[in-house]
């Protein structure tokens, strides 16, 4: 990727590449790394009239896909209704899952569709792994809807993985599994968002396993999908493929189940929230000219790391990973190559840290307080 | 004939496939493939207007005479459309 082409893509595209969007916080499961805290539904959720109206001002954007995400999508009564209507309006969808509503039946019906991906999340390639982190069964459940997708030839399946601590020896056999699946990898970053700020410390891979998966990812190239997650490791040698940049308001951004435009599916919080597709002038107007994502696609300011040699590389990392952890946005990711963001961690002390503005967990609510593909060439 | 020098691809009709949406950026363009959900950036305005262009030209020559391309920038052009075509993005005029 060309230096040029980073730094026109950090100014802003006129729509995004890639946009999540989260249609519910109501899930079955309660993974303990749930980066948008889910678990109950919020009853200010959009109507699927306001999902189709969405889809219409993505479809005018030429926005050519979109991932749908949650909480867990499927439990949406409208959620195959929204599904179609996308596809027939030109905007692709790659939906995450954990499978439980995979039957057999709909496992056909999704066959039948050149234009849609789905993406079973699993976060160990056995049981014991899993479900520590994703709850009892839901190993069994996820692998039990890759069977049924690939028994009815579904083209187009994704196994999805958050790695952690746990899971980081078992990448070769995600990589079988995935395989014997006909699905396609898809390994993501453990960021401290949502539910993901309680366990990160102890399940953020080490500095050494960084280093591993660094290896394994060069190894394994363009047949591994990241979301291009991984970018803050790209200064341990050659670049990863895929966009090496924070595409947070640039290139991608989140809309969560009320509307709520974030700069990125990982910064659910007040200070990252651009506007609503509610208000006049909708997505496009919030995508276009919201205040905060005119200021990211400001040069920003580099702060520590502007006399690092490998700055050009990882760009200073993921912004929300900085924020949930309390580093400052200017200076080095959590996970930093150097080990620089461990070190500053090691002096945050007990300063607190952002909490989340949402959070749908269903458990008692805590005291203190309450809360991505891409494949590309080059034609030139 | 300002653009000389023949080459196969170039004297061929092209055009966008149907399964391929084009978007433009201020950087040139996006063009994605519903298909195999490939992405690729065009990186220049000038080959933005070539590929959106193509189905109105008889050749894809004529197409980047018509977007003022120099001359001896076409094998460059070329061999963007090249890949392109590799990638599925473009076919031929009288593909279905």
């Amino acid at each position: 990727m060309s230096a040029s082409l980073v730094d026109q893509l950090e100014t802003g595209l006129d729509a995004p590449i890639c946009l999540t969007w989260e249609l519910t916080y109501a899930c079955n499961l309660a993974c303990v790394h749930c980066l948008s805290s889910s678990g109950r539904r919020d009853p200010r959720e959009l109507t699927t009239a306001e999902c189709m109206a969405v889809i219409d001002e993505l479809e005018r954007m030429q926005v050519f896909y979109i991932n749908i995400g949650g909480g867990e999508p499927t439990v949406r009564r409208d959620f195959w209704d929204l599904v179609d209507y996308a596809v027939a309006h030109r905007v692709g969808v790659k939906f995450s899952t954990n499978g439980s509503r995979i039957t057999a039946e709909r496992a056909l019906w999704l066959a039948q569709s050149d234009y849609l991906d789905v993406q079973v999340s699993l976060d160990g390639a056995t049981p014991e792994v899993n479900d520590v982190i994703r709850g009892p069964g839901s190993y069994a459940t996820a692998i039990l809807a890759m069977e049924r997708l690939a028994d009815a030839g579904f083209t187009g399946l994704k196994l999805s993985v958050v790695v952690t601590r746990e899971n980081v020896p078992q990448l070769d056999e995600f990589k079988a599994l995935a395989d014997l699946y006909d699905a396609q990898l898809r390994i993501t970053r453990l960021r401290p968002s949502g539910r993901g700020a309680d366990v990160w410390d102890r399940l953020h891979p080490t500095q050494e396993q960084q280093r591993e998966l660094y290896e394994w990812l060069l190894a394994n190239g363009d047949d591994v999908l990241t979301g291009d997650s991984f970018f803050h490791l790209s200064g341990y040698g050659a670049p990863l493929p895929g966009l090496n940049l924070c595409g947070a308001g640039r290139v991608v951004c989140l809309i969560d189940p009320v509307g709520d435009v974030y700069a990125c599916p990982f910064v659910i919080h007040d200070e990252f929230r651009a506007g609503n597709v509610r208000a006049p002038g909708g997505f496009a107007r919030v995508w276009r000219e919201s205040e905060l994502f005119t200021d990211l696609r400001q040069p920003q300011s580099t702060g520590a790391c502007v006399s690092c040699g490998l700055f050009d590389k990882c760009r200073g990392g993921c912004m929300a990973a900085k924020f949930f952890t309390g580093l400052p946005l200017d200076g080095p990711d959590p996970e930093c190559v150097l080990g620089h963001g461990e070190s500053l961690l090691a002096t945050r002390g007990d300063a607190p840290v952002p909490k989340p503005s949402v959070d749908m967990s269903r458990r008692p609510p805590s005291r203190a307080c309450d809360e991505s593909p891409l494949t590309i060439l080059h034609a030139r | 004939m300002a653009c000389a020098a023949s080459t196969d691809l170039l004297d061929r009709g092209w055009r966008v496939a149907p399964q391929v949406a084009v978007r433009p950026e201020p950087f040139g363009a996006l063009i994605y493939h519903f298909g195999t959900r490939r992405l690729t950036f065009l990186k220049s305005r000038p080959l933005f207007d070539v590929v959106a262009s193509l189905e109105q030209h008889d050749t894809a020559r004529e197409a980047c005479c018509a977007a003022g391309v120099p001359e001896q920038e076409l094998p460059r052009y070329e061999r963007a459309l090249i890949t392109l075509a590799g990638a599925g993005m473009i076919v031929t005029a009288d593909e279905p």
